[in-house]
């Protein structure tokens, strides 16, 4: 078996892995880069809108800093966030776009001077700053107090990515595309490293470093109906459960944006809204408004998805032979618009649906979009119960997100935990030691490759894509935007006789190779845990916060749930163990989030009593150590005398 | 009255012993809609479980799942059965390395044509953490943006009669690249450095002008206007290079 050391191996080559491998290969070390496909065609690339950060520099976003970004970003999460780290992600948002402009990408800038926009459906003129002509503007986006949304047009995600991509190719970082990591090698609580299959060759081979970080981006496609590229399978994060020591956190918060299209589940942008873009019904009236008087089309995705599945089943829905949708409608920003700002969405509707959006109405329903859960790392970005591996992006849950993310902060994260998180494992790898224990290697190989043959001779007759249609239709009927305890307990009841099937699969080709079906049936015990534990995480939380909804449980419950669920596998278990944890410190308390209504159930413990159990719980649960301690990033009640939503738009 | 569509696929897995390039056909019922996104997972899911291809965004967006359709390079994803006829002809793209079936190897392309051009930005600057953002107008970051919306899909360097003849031209969208850091006031390289990179024939001037490029291309890039701004460019270092001889 081959064997190839490094001091440090990144498992994704998106925007969170790529700028880690930057940090690392800055500070002298020798770094691998482990990628499905090239790293240029990263599911980041097709992140369209932009990247929050509190530039100010729009006139429509005057005034606008961290703590506000801070604030947004935690009312966004319903409380469910880590709010340090949502603090050192609003910390760091603004110096990321100013690096990522020094790297190239061309961010649109501010032009001084009168132009006409739509602001809650109303055409309104606005007058840019000529002092702020030239640098980084803004648009808006959903559930945000300002205009601070970054932008390339709507290609953002490619333009960052191609940036960050040229400068890992100038820094000659070692890119091993089309592999595929299957488990991680560990002993004694250390991660060394990962078995790897060749989709070029189908070879086995062993990476072994001195850490390893996961950054693969999210689950969506267990889904099935998903905005999310094909390769989003849950790759990574069942990296880390299948060690039974790595705990996922809050796999049920699952985000579903508003405007995927009907069919085909693309995304267009949620710029589409913060451009002006209304959403109507059958009768081609705006709801949004009735509903969500104050932010409308754009409050957070959670509410404006429960908003509008809510109106379908008024009735008001469109009938169609690829089931009920609504429309967006984006005819009057007009054509010079369209096909420059939103010129990739105008490309998407006029190839993938024949709609002109110029002229017509863009059919869009809720579709899966985001993973908020994922990996559970500590704010170093460090995985719970294994030393040496870390985690970031969307496979991460570090977690400044807690139960919906606002549009614009996924992007931004990448970068920023790239940086941040980036910094904390070539700190840790220059102390850490190379263990390349060959032995090791081959015993973990070995569970590869006899599962491997295992896969190719058995005696079943299961059907890789059958199953995992099956954890699909599961997951879309009965775990979705409404939950109820009833519907969920048949999709944990499903999902658990899918499993008892698992090791009847049988692959029908033993092409040499790529062999695409072994690839499929190489994920799918990973993928149909994943799906178990979002069915059961569900379940077990009998409150609705942020993107998960309880019919049966409809209060967001501070005194019972102000918590994050984790989720460990062990290692031939039947079934996984939920932990609860603290979110975190808190600094703002708990409250209204000022949209999309809802009834609370308030905690009936001091902030300070909640804060002094934090450290010790997460411990308990496998934190490591942080760099600084707990709470040490919260400026404490800054946000009081900021004063923030004051002038507010 | 749905179609039954006829896929003729040129299937060779080079990792298999004593495989032989061929066409396999199958048979597909067309559905509403229908794009070769999901006519090749149909196929591949209930008829041949070890057909190669790569689809990621599936959405015109990441550049991955180009091929020649009835003849034409293009995206997969984004084409619908219903503007194609009943017979459908899937090949690989040429000039890439092929990995199996209709599976190429871009990605190691367009990683190599990147450290050709050096596609970074090449400034002396520092970043500083602490400064604004160098500022820059409006109309600069869009026209940067039009040559940087490439998706590295590889459709017009499949169709450069240049590139099957050269292998190492840096086809149109190397030479879109070396345009995108032209463009861009950030990039400090000279006319000197310009000049050296791009004015050979594997360069700018390897190009014959059949522009196939420009018309296959699936995001619509500028492509002539782009090569054109490139020769002028280089037609002015020409004479800065003789004005610096006729000094010395």
């Amino acid at each position: 078996m081959k064997v190839i050391t490094t001091d440090v191996l990144i498992i994704g080559a998106g925007l969170a892995g790529e700028r880690a491998a930057i940090a690392s290969a800055q500070a002298g070390l020798d770094v691998t880069m482990l990628s499905l496909v090239p790293p240029r065609r990263s599911h980041s690339a097709a992140a369209q809108g932009g990247m929050q950060a509190s530039l100010g520099n729009s006139v429509k976003g005057a005034g606008d800093n961290p703590t506000i970004h801070w604030l947004d970003t935690v009312k966004g999460s319903d409380w469910g966030a880590d709010q340090e780290v949502a603090r050192i992600f609003a910390d760091n948002a603004p110096i990321a776009m100013r690096e990522m402009a020094h790297f190239g990408v061309p961010w649109n800038r501010v032009e001084g001077g009168p132009r006409d926009v739509y602001i809650k459906g109303k055409k309104t003129t606005i007058v840019e700053d000529f002092d702020n002509e030239g640098l980084i503007t803004a648009r808006d986006f959903g559930g945000t107090a300002k205009w601070r949304t970054c932008y390339t047009a709507d290609g953002t995600g490619h333009t960052v990515l191609y940036a960050m991509d040229n400068l890992a190719v100038q820094l000659d970082i070692n890119i091993h595309d089309r592999m595929e990591a299957l488990s991680l090698i560990h002993e004694d609580g250390i991660c060394m490293g990962a078995i790897v299959r060749c989709l070029r060759t189908g070879d086995i081979m062993a990476y072994m470093s001195k850490s390893t970080a996961i950054a693969t981006g999210g689950y969506g496609r267990l889904y099935g109906e998903s905005t999310n590229a094909v390769i989003n399978e849950g790759t990574g994060s069942w990296l880390a459960l299948q060690t039974g020591q790595v705990p996922l956190a809050n796999m049920e918060a699952v985000q579903f944006h508003p405007t995927g299209i009907v069919p085909t589940d693309i995304l267009v942008t949620e710029g589409c809204r913060g451009d002006g873009g209304l959403l109507l019904d059958v009768d081609e009236y705006r709801f949004m408004p009735d509903y969500e008087p104050e932010k409308q089309e754009l409050a957070s995705r959670d509410v404006v998805s429960r908003r509008m599945k809510e109106h379908i089943l008024k009735g008001k829905g469109v009938q169609s032979s690829y089931g009920e949708h609504l429309w967006l409608d984006l005819r009057h920003l007009g054509e010079q618009h369209l096909t420059t700002k939103l010129r990739e969405v105008y490309d998407i509707c006029m190839y993938f649906i024949g709609v002109n959006p110029i002229k017509e109405l863009i059919p869009v329903r809720p579709t899966q979009h985001y993973s908020m859960g994922g990996i559970r790392v500590n704010k170093d970005g460090h995985a719970y119960g294994l030393k040496g591996l870390f985690a970031l992006g969307e496979v991460a849950n570090w977690d400044m997100h807690g139960f919906n993310r606002l549009g614009g902060n996924s992007l931004a994260e990448t970068v920023v935990a790239g940086m941040v998180v980036g910094e904390k494992i070539a700190s840790y790898t220059k102390s850490a030691e190379l263990n390349a224990k060959v032995t090791l290697a081959e015993k973990f190989a070995k569970e590869q490759t006899d599962l491997i043959h295992h896969l190719m001779n058995n005696d079943g007759s299961e059907n890789v894509y059958a199953i995992r249609d099956e954890i699909a239709e599961l997951l879309k009927d009965h775990v979705h935007i409404f939950r109820t305890g009833e519907n969920l307990e048949k999709a944990v009841k499903g999902l658990k006789a899918i499993l008892g099937r698992i090791k009847n699969v049988k692959v029908r080709t033993s092409a040499p190779g790529m062999n695409p079906e072994l690839s499929q049936a190489l994920r799918i015990e990973g993928m149909a845990k994943q799906a178990y534990i979002i069915a059961q995480g569900a379940l077990l939380r009998t409150e609705s916060r942020g993107a998960h909804t309880r019919e049966d449980y409809p209060a967001r419950d501070d005194k019972n749930w102000l918590n994050r669920t984790l989720a460990t596998w062990a290692v031939g278990a039947d079934e996984p163990a939920f932990n609860y944890e603290p979110v975190g410190q808190l600094d703002l308390p708990p409250g209204d989030r000022g949209y999309g209504g809802g009834q609370m159930i308030d905690m009936d413990l001091t902030i300070e009593q909640y804060n002094a159990k934090v450290d010790a719980e997460q411990t308990a649960l496998g934190k490591h150590p942080t760099s600084e301690p707990i709470g040490f990033r919260i400026p404490k009640e800054l946000w009081r005398e900021e004063s923030p939503y004051k002038d507010a738009k | 009255m749905a179609r039954t569509l006829t896929f003729k696929i040129f299937r060779y897995n080079p990792t298999k012993d004593n495989d032989e390039p061929h066409i396999e056909t199958y048979e597909l019922e067309e559905t509403p809609r229908l794009n070769l996104f999901t006519a090749l997972h149909r196929i591949r899911e209930k008829q041949a479980p070890d057909l190669m291809y790569d689809f990621v965004c599936r959405a015109g967006i990441c550049g991955s799942c180009a091929m020649m359709i009835n003849g034409r390079p293009t995206l997969a994803c984004r084409t619908l059965t219903s503007d194609l006829s009943d017979t459908i002809e899937l090949y690989p793209l040429p000039f890439f390395k092929l990995l199996g079936d209709l599976s190429v190897d871009t990605g190691v392309w367009f990683h190599d044509m990147a450290k050709r051009v050096e596609s970074w930005i090449h400034t002396q600057k520092e970043f500083d953490p602490t400064a604004l953002e160098e500022r820059m107008d409006n109309a600069t970051a869009n026209k940067i943006y039009g040559s940087e919306r490439c998706i590295e899909c590889g459709c017009c360097v499949a169709a450069c009669a240049t590139a099957q003849v050269y292998p190492d031209f840096l086809g149109a969208a190397g030479l879109n690249r070396i345009g995108r850091f032209l463009f861009d006031p950030r990039d400090q390289r000279g006319e000197q450095e310009w000049f050296e990179l791009v004015s050979t024939d594997v360069g700018v001037f390897g190009c014959i002008g059949m522009m196939a490029c420009d018309d296959v291309c699936p995001k619509d890039l500028p492509l002539l206007e782009v090569f054109s701004y490139i020769r002028r460019k280089m037609n002015s270092g020409v004479q800065v290079a003789v004005q610096d001889l006729e000094l010395s």
